[in-house]
């Protein structure tokens, strides 16, 4: 085990690297990045003192040393649209953001799994063709097109929820609709999926024999199993998910990171867009790395087998 | 037998013909199995693809109007049928007055063609990479390999606002980044790929006969793992034509006024409450392409009985 931890927390520190790396040398490959940091039309003078306060002067290695430097002591610029300190800016937007997302996960998995379970168990019926049916519509409308379609309907038309806003618990309800339609039905899919592999098993069938309840060989020797390769598979799915929210983020006017990248990229508010890409990703490795721990707590072959 | 017809040959099979069947007639014969075995969704995912394809490449002949045409008196009508509609415009026109039929087939035009080459540049790149890293293994692997789990950690609308950010919003550059969504899917699949086929002994041999490793990528190892790829080349173009729509609808995607089918989702949010058209027409045409794409490719998976990883 500790050796499996050793090599992911290496394998996560390289993929730092590499990411930090190929932020710092894109915003230089491109042109002087005082021109990306700095608003435009600024007089020479200015021009000078904002390359020597970022040290823009400098040889590029020790330029690449102190972006480092800045990284670690959470110095990251200052917002050109806003004039704050980056970190200040995004700060006040995690919260949304995260609480957006762990809406999203919860209803996700508190609908897909048990969907998917159901639909294996009634595959040959036409209650669960249908299941798939919905699953499949999940999987090719994308996000803003069903935000776009819940605000017609329920904002325009029927007026029952706001559309725009993340004030109150109802501001939750249709970005969570738009972002977990996707993953509810990919995890209707991949449970369902794993079930069926699982219930075919001989163990399953030597349940059955023995006389257990058909409900117990379900949940006990069914559902425990098949759940692991759903959590790998839900794992995978973090990057897409965060993916989705920048962009339902931007539909609801969600007061979240997504929405404030997004603006950032529109107006090249570079210090916002490039400390929170680097956030974002730190963060999404995390917890990657996170999921891949609980995957070898629960699953002892993965431990063993090498990834 | 080798070369056709055995037709009892002295007598001996008396009666037992041997009929030769012409090549063309068994692959006809396969490819009408292939349609009976396709279920009666398919067959309309098919013909819709087909229709929108076709409703793309001849968008410049069949077009009613030109796409970027205003025509300020005749603005937000509705599509014929509804009231206050102008017989002209069969799904309506846009706050400029502008045709939504003619946008919407220039704007399919684009999507397809961004998400066709953003797919290829793809399936290029991780192809040349996953043989790469699959036929030369050691430090060459090691490497690659560590690319592609940063490219897969990260989400891919990030990348896309940051290489947007820096390099612009030029055509190349935005199949450039929806070449990025996919490439380390292609890499780990050619890579997996390579690694089944090395132990294989025809390719021990053409090794021991000195093949390099070029001979043994081109000659050895893609002839034999064209479906694979072709599969997932098909499933990811219509996620491509979804990323691809996506980052229009943001505003990242080609610039105004050159319509594509998300940027004028995007741009007709304003007008959503009195036409709610603008933006349902486009998102209908969004939905449709990548609905019919999508179980085409599902179809192309379950008829090659491709087992895909991360799927």
């Amino acid at each position: 085990m500790l050796e499996f931890l050793a090599a992911r927390l290496i394998r996560m520190a390289l993929t730092l690297w590499v990411i930090v790396t190929v932020v710092f040398f894109a915003t230089r490959i491109s042109g002087n990045p005082v021109d990306f940091l700095m608003p435009e039309g600024m007089d020479a003078v200015s021009r000078q003192v904002m390359i020597a306060y970022w040290g823009l002067d400098q040889p590029i290695l020790q330029q690449y040393w102190r972006f480092w430097l800045g990284l670690l002591h959470g110095e990251f610029g200052i917002g050109l649209s806003e004039r704050r300190p980056v970190a200040q800016i995004l700060g006040e937007r995690v919260w949304q953001s995260v609480s957006l997302l762990l809406t999203t996960l919860v209803v996700t998995i508190s609908i897909g799994v048990p969907v998917g379970v159901v639909s294996a168990i009634w595959r040959k019926s036409a209650a669960g063709t249908a299941v798939l049916l919905v699953a499949f519509l999940g999987y090719a409308i994308p996000n803003f097109v069903l935000a776009i379609l819940l605000i017609l309907v329920f904002s325009f038309a029927l007026h029952w929820l706001p559309s725009s806003g993340s004030m109150t618990p109802l501001h939750y309800i249709m970005p969570t609709i738009a972002l977990s339609a996707y993953f509810v039905a990919a995890l209707i899919r991949y449970t369902r999926n794993a079930m069926l592999d699982v219930l075919s098993q001989d163990y399953i069938r030597t349940a059955r024999a023995k006389g257990m309840s058909e409900r117990q060989v379900v949940f006990r020797h069914g559902l425990g199993n098949a759940l692991i390769p759903v959590i790998t598979v839900l794992g995978l799915q973090i990057t897409t998910l965060v993916s989705g929210a920048v962009v339902v983020e931007t539909v609801f006017a969600w007061n979240g990171m997504g929405d404030l990248l997004v603006s950032a990229t529109l107006v090249r508010d570079y210090p916002v867009l490039q400390f929170g890409v680097l956030s974002v990703a730190i963060v999404v490795i995390l917890v990657n790395i996170l999921v891949d721990l609980g995957y070898a707590a629960i699953d002892p072959r993965v431990r063993t087998g090498g990834a | 037998m080798v070369d056709g017809t055995v037709a009892g040959s002295g007598g001996d099979l008396a009666g037992a013909q041997i009929r030769r069947v012409p090549p063309w007639r068994r692959r006809l014969a396969a490819s009408h199995d292939t349609l009976r075995s396709a279920n009666p969704l398919v067959l309309a995912a098919a013909a819709v693809a087909l229709l929108l394809v076709g409703m793309a490449l001849l968008a410049p002949m069949l077009a009613p109007f030109n796409p970027n045409q205003q025509a300020l008196l005749a603005r937000l009508r509705p599509p014929v049928g509804f009231e206050r509609a102008d017989p002209r415009y069969w799904l309506g026109t846009d706050q400029l007055g502008r045709d939504l039929l003619a946008r919407c087939m220039f704007g399919l035009r684009l999507t397809l063609a961004l998400a066709f080459f953003g797919t290829l540049m793809g399936v290029l790149v991780g192809v040349v990479l996953g043989l790469a890293a699959g036929l030369m293994r050691g430090v060459v692997d090691g490497l690659l390999m560590g690319l592609v789990d940063v490219s897969l950690s990260l989400p891919f609308t990030l990348v896309a606002l940051f290489v947007i950010a820096v390099a612009g919003t030029d055509t190349g550059v935005l199949i450039c980044v929806l070449g990025l969504a996919y490439w380390a899917h292609f890499a780990r699949l050619v890579r997996a790929q390579v690694l089944a086929l090395r132990a294989l002994p025809y390719m021990e041999a053409a090794r021991s006969a000195g093949a390099s490793n070029w001979r043994l990528a081109f000659t050895h190892t893609v002839p034999n793992i064209v479906s694979p790829i072709l599969v997932m080349a098909t499933l990811n173009f219509s996620n491509l034509i979804l990323l691809e729509s996506s980052l229009s609808f943001l505003g990242l995607g080609v610039q105004p006024p050159t319509a594509t089918l998300g940027s004028m989702v995007g741009q007709g949010r304003d007008y959503m409450a009195s036409a709610p058209w603008i933006v349902a027409v486009p998102a209908a045409f969004i939905v449709l392409v990548a609905l019919a794409v999508m179980l085409l490719g599902d179809f192309a998976r379950d008829q090659l009985d491709v087992r895909l990883r991360d799927r």
